[in-house]
Parts: structure tokens; C-alpha cells; sequence
């Protein structure tokens, strides 16, 4: 077995029982990164001589007996989470040689638990997008292809596409990602691995850079459930840096994975099996669902009325929180800047600002000091927060009957690099199913199901209620133990 | 409804990002795109529902408050480290007051 073929517990139990050590597994791994990252992309920033380091420093612990939690697994970071002593761009121009001199919370606590970082991986500049086709550092490429038309390259989804490509690829055991409309979850499904956004205020935002603050939420992508379990374990946890982390014990979810799901009741939403929903997507549910009565699981129609209305309320929220965060990139005290001579302060910051953000980030700082402009702030932002409640309040309902909820995970399997590119509106459809997680605070999960007609992987998504994060897992668990996912793609390290 | 071109600018001025003559029509019609696709909001009733600010769930997590305490500083070094324009202990800006 390749060491890059290993999943993060079998790694863990590798080391332990001295099979491998830290350096090999992660030499393997950057031996991967340098095959295949030249083409895939996943990776801005590759840290060999840190990693490796890191791996000795890890194998001695090991040694005297004072292995911890994560000890010696390599890790992809995405570029969004501030990594001290290591560029973090957030996939835009404007933070171009920005060195953090400090460490996002959640990075910290898996440095603390002995990961090793490989690099900063590629996403959406600012965690906006869902193809990763808008990050300054380039486009990342999914490593699966379709079995028919193996020359078109397709997208691994956004904005944690790099994070996604890299654990797909085997370039990573796992990564840190973070989501705010879908950004871990339908990557994870186009790349047919598993991701979990946990609940709002699971994991600290601190050090992380802001997009939406009342919805970005850190969680890891992995190979598997369990994986995901033991990556969240580790990334939780209150943090006073944080004032909306919360402050409840961190249980153990990797022993949630094996709970099983007997008597549970699994909702499912009548409103998200839309018109034209790919039969190959219903079916896929149809098959999930059946899976989980076969395990001792109930299933029951439940009704979210307000899902409709979910994305488009995203899309006024969203961009204006960012609006209001992205002010800060002024070209003064950090980042790049941009001036003509003669210019005067106001001419500098339109300029920097100009150059430094792309197109989609530019679209929606526009349309967030829009809906936030004096005269359209109740039409527009009020409106949205009023139709949050109600759909929070969905789903309050329905967590009255039921103990999770299951669905797709994305309306379609991955589609090709210049696909949906030419209408904002037709890209952000991807996160229709993924969307109103974040708008309710709720953690979701998405799980590899199955294959498409052309090979490409599907998922579904288990949502849970509030800090529920262990019910999740243990249907998450069940539907990737009844689905046996064990197909992998061409483009993999080791292969 | 749908935005003008000099609202646009308008836009473009709050948010300080300069928009050149030949990237303000594609500008408008995406933003006046997304803007009507928001629009199907304004059927939803929404009388008598509170808003629902910030990302919490529900009943779940109380607001903190911690003492009002200085807790960090003498940072200086860092907090300049990544000025594009350091000048000394402070960060360079072209002159604001003549």
C-alpha cells in the first residue's frame, strides 16, 4: 500500500504501530504534491522544509511516548486561515505577501495536537465561488474526469477547491476548510470526499479572513467520516479571541461515527426535490434513505417552506457582511497598493481596491453597499434578516419531529472549467441545497454516495440540529458504510 | 427594479473601488442581473418577524461579556510588519492635510 493510501485513522494507527514514520508519510506526500500540483493547482503555497521538520520533530515525540491526538498526519491549510510565518493571500492580489504574524485559532489547535502543515491550499479569492476559478493563484482542477470525455477538465467546486483537490488527489490526509454558502460541502462532493461545516460557533473564526461573519464556519475535508470526526475534535472548541465561538464541550465525534442509526428519524424536505432535479441526484436520495431504514433508521416528509427563498436571501446577507469586512483592505497597513503620481488618499484606496480584488469579489462589495445604502437598508438587508428567521424557524419545526435531516448534496456532479461562467446568478445555483444550513447556523454534512452515468462522484448531505454535530456523523457514518465508496481518481498521488 | 449607470458609480465611489468607463456596463448589468433575481424576496410576508442578526442558533449561545481589560500590546513590530509604505513607527500615506 502507497503511504498516500492510507486514510487519517489508518495513518494514525500506521504510526503507532511504527509501521511508517511522520517523514516517510510525509514525504510521500510532497513527493505527490510535486507530481501532480503543477497541474492541478491545488496547493498555493507548499511548505516541504517546515512539513518535514515538523514530521522529525513529530517522530521523536512519538518516540518518548508523547504522541498526540493528530501526531505526525500531514495537512493541507487553506490560504484563508492566517498561518504565522507563512503567506496567507486568501486567493486575491490585494493580500499578496502578507505574512500573518500570528495563527488562526483552529490551526493552532491542530499545530497543538501534532498535524503537519504541507501548505496553503487554493480556494475562491475571498471564499467566494463555487468552482475555485476565481482565485488570483489560478484555477484548480478536479482530479476526477468524466469516463467519456476524459480531456475536459472540470472544476473540484468552491471555494475550498484546493482543500478538496488535495485530500482527493491523496496530496493531503485532510485539510482545513471553512464554509459559508457550501464552500466545504459541495467541494467535497464534487470531488467525492466527505466535508462537515459544524455548527455556528463550533469552531473559533479567529485568525480566519472574514467574509460573512454571521456564516463562515471552519471544518475540515478528509477521505472519510471518521476522518472528518477526528479532524473536527481536534479544530473545536470555545475561544475567547472569538466572542460568537461557543462556549460547550467538544464531544467526541469520531466514537458518534459508530452510534448507528437505529430508531433515529431522518427528514426529507419535499421543497428540495426541485423541478429538474437530475434523475441521477434523486435517485441517489431515493437510494441514501433506503440505506439508512435498512440500518433501523425511520424516514419522514418533512416541509421547509421557505427554502425558495434561501439563496436569494444569501445573496443580499452575504455581500453585505463582506461589504463591511472588506473595507479593511485599504492599501495602508497591510497588502498591496496601488497609486499614480499626484494621487491623494481617496485615489489610492480606489486603486489599490481597483486592482486588488477581482471581478466576483468586486460584484458583490458592490452589491453589498448597495442593499446597505442609505434608503434600501430596510427594503433589502432588513427584508433579508426577517426571511433568516423564518427560515431558521423551518427548521426549528421540523427538528420537532425529526432527529436529522438528509439530502443531496449538490444539484449537479462537477461540471467543466468553462461551464456556468458566464452568469453570476446561474453559478450561485450550486449551493441551493447547501445554503440554508448557514443562513439557520446548522451544521451539515456531506458524504461520497455514489457515481454518475460518467464516473463522477455524487454526494449527499446530512443536516443536524444545533450542536448536534454527533447525530450527523452517525448517519454520515451509516450512508458511507451502506455506499462503500471506494472508487478514486485518475489523477492521485501514488497511482 | 433596476440601477442607472450613475448609481452604479455611486456605488462604485462608496465602496472605494474605481471603476473604469469600459467596466461599467458589464458592472450594471450583472449587479442589475443578481438585483432582479433578489427581487422575488419582496412576495414573502414577513409582518411581525424579528430579524435574525448574527449566526447563532437559536437559544443556544449567549453573548459574553469579559472585563474591559487591556490584554495585548507592545506590538508594534508586527502590527507595522506588512505596511506597504512603513515609514519609521508609522504607516505612510500621501499628504491628507495641506
Amino acid at each position: 500500500m502507497h503511504p498516500t493510501d492510507f486514510t487519517l485513522a489508518g495513518a494514525l494507527a500506521a504510526l503507532e504501530e511504527g509501521a511508517i514514520s511522520s517523514v516517510e508519510l510525509t514525504q510521500a506526500h510532497l513527493d505527490g504534491i510535486a507530481k501532480l500540483n503543477p497541474r492541478l493547482n491545488a496547493y498555493i503555497t507548499v511548505t516541504a522544509e517546515k512539513a518535514l521538520a515538523q514530521a522529525a520533530e513529530s517522530d521523536a515525540r512519538r518516540k518518548r511516548g508523547e504522541a498526540r491526538a493528530l501526531e505526525g498526519i500531514p495537512l493541507a491549510i487553506k490560504d484563508l486561515f492566517c498561518t504565522a510565518g507563512t503567506e496567507t493571500t486568501a486567493g486575491s492580489r490585494i493580500l499578496k505577501g502578507f505574512v500573518p504574524p500570528y495563527e488562526s485559532t483552529v490551526s493552532q489547535k491542530l499545530l497543538d495536537d501534532g498535524a503537519v502543515f504541507l501548505g496553503k491550499a487554493n480556494l475562491d479569492e475571498f471564499a467566494m465561488g463555487s468552482s475555485n476559478t476565481t482565485s488570483a493563484a489560478g484555477p484548480v482542477e478536479n482530479p476526477w474526469s468524466r469516463a467519456n470525455d476524459p480531456d475536459t477538465r472540470l472544476v473540484p467546486g468552491g471555494s475550498s477547491g484546493g482543500s478538496a483537490a488535495a485530500v482527493a488527489a491523496r496530496m493531503a490526509l485532510g485539510a482545513t476548510a471553512t464554509d459559508t454558502g457550501g464552500s466545504i460541502r459541495q467541494p467535497a462532493a464534487f470531488c467525492g470526499i466527505a466535508g462537515i461545516k459544524p455548527t455556528y460557533g463550533r469552531c473559533s473564526r479567529f485568525g480566519i479572513v472574514a467574509f460573512a461573519s454571521s456564516l463562515d464556519q471552519a471544518g475540515p475535508v478528509a477521505r472519510t467520516v471518521e476522518d472528518c470526526a477526528l479532524l473536527l475534535t481536534s479544530m473545536a472548541g470555545f475561544d475567547p479571541k472569538d466572542s460568537t465561538s461557543a462556549d460547550i464541550a467538544v464531544p467526541n465525534f469520531a466514537a458518534a461515527c459508530r452510534r448507528g442509526v437505529k430508531g433515529l428519524r431522518i427528514g426529507v424536505p419535499k421543497e428540495y426535490r426541485l423541478d429538474g432535479l437530475a434523475p441521477e441526484i434523486g435517485a441517489l436520495w431515493d437510494q441514501g434513505l433506503a440505506w439508512l431504514r435498512e440500518q433501523g433508521a425511520e424516514t419522514v416528509e418533512i416541509s421547509l417552506p421557505h427554502t425558495k427563498y434561501a439563496l436569494p436571501t444569501y445573496y443580499i446577507v452575504a455581500p453585505a457582511e463582506a461589504s463591511s469586512n472588506l473595507a479593511r483592505y485599504d492599501g495602508v497597513r497591510f497588502g498591496s497598493r496601488v497609486t499614480e503620481p499626484g494621487s491623494d488618499l481617496r485615489d489610492l484606496y480606489e486603486r489599490t481596491r481597483a486592482a486588488g480584488f477581482g471581478a466576483e469579489v468586486k460584484r458583490r462589495i458592490m452589491i453589498g453597499t448597495y442593499v446597505l445604502s442609505a434608503g434600501y437598508y430596510d427594503a433589502y438587508y432588513l427584508k433579508a434578516q426577517k426571511i433568516r428567521a423564518l427560515i431558521r424557524r423551518d427548521f426549528e419545526e421540523a427538528f420537532k419531529q425529526v432527529d436529522a435531516i438528509v439530502t443531496p448534496a449538490t444539484p449537479s456532479a462537477a461540471f467543466g472549467m468553462d461551464e456556468k461562467q458566464d452568469d453570476p446568478v446561474t453559478m450561485y445555483l450550486n449551493d441551493v441545497f447547501t445554503v440554508t444550513a448557514n443562513l439557520a447556523g446548522l451544521p451539515g454534512l456531506a458524504v461520497p454516495a455514489g457515481l454518475d452515468g460518467q464516473g463522477l462522484p455524487l454526494g449527499l448531505q446530512v443536516i443536524g440540529k444545533a450542536f448536534d454535530e454527533e447525530s450527523v456523523f452517525a448517519v454520515g457514518h451509516a450512508i458511507e458504510r451502506a455506499a462503500n465508496f471506494t472508487a478514486a481518481p485518475g489523477l492521485r498521488a501514488g497511482a | 427594479m433596476s440601477l442607472d449607470s450613475a448609481t452604479v458609480r455611486r456605488i462604485a465611489s462608496l465602496a472605494r473601488i474605481r471603476l473604469e468607463d469600459d467596466e461599467l456596463s458589464r458592472m450594471q448589468a450583472e449587479i442589475n442581473g443578481i438585483l432582479g433575481w433578489i427581487e422575488q424576496l419582496q412576495a414573502v410576508d414577513t409582518e411581525g418577524v424579528e430579524p435574525m442578526a448574527g449566526g447563532s442558533p437559536v437559544g443556544q449561545v449567549q453573548a459574553r461579556l469579559r472585563p474591559d481589560a487591556v490584554t495585548d500590546g507592545d506590538r508594534a513590530e508586527q502590527v507595522l510588519a506588512n505596511a506597504p509604505d512603513r515609514m519609521g513607527a508609522w504607516f505612510g500615506v500621501p499628504k491628507v492635510v495641506e
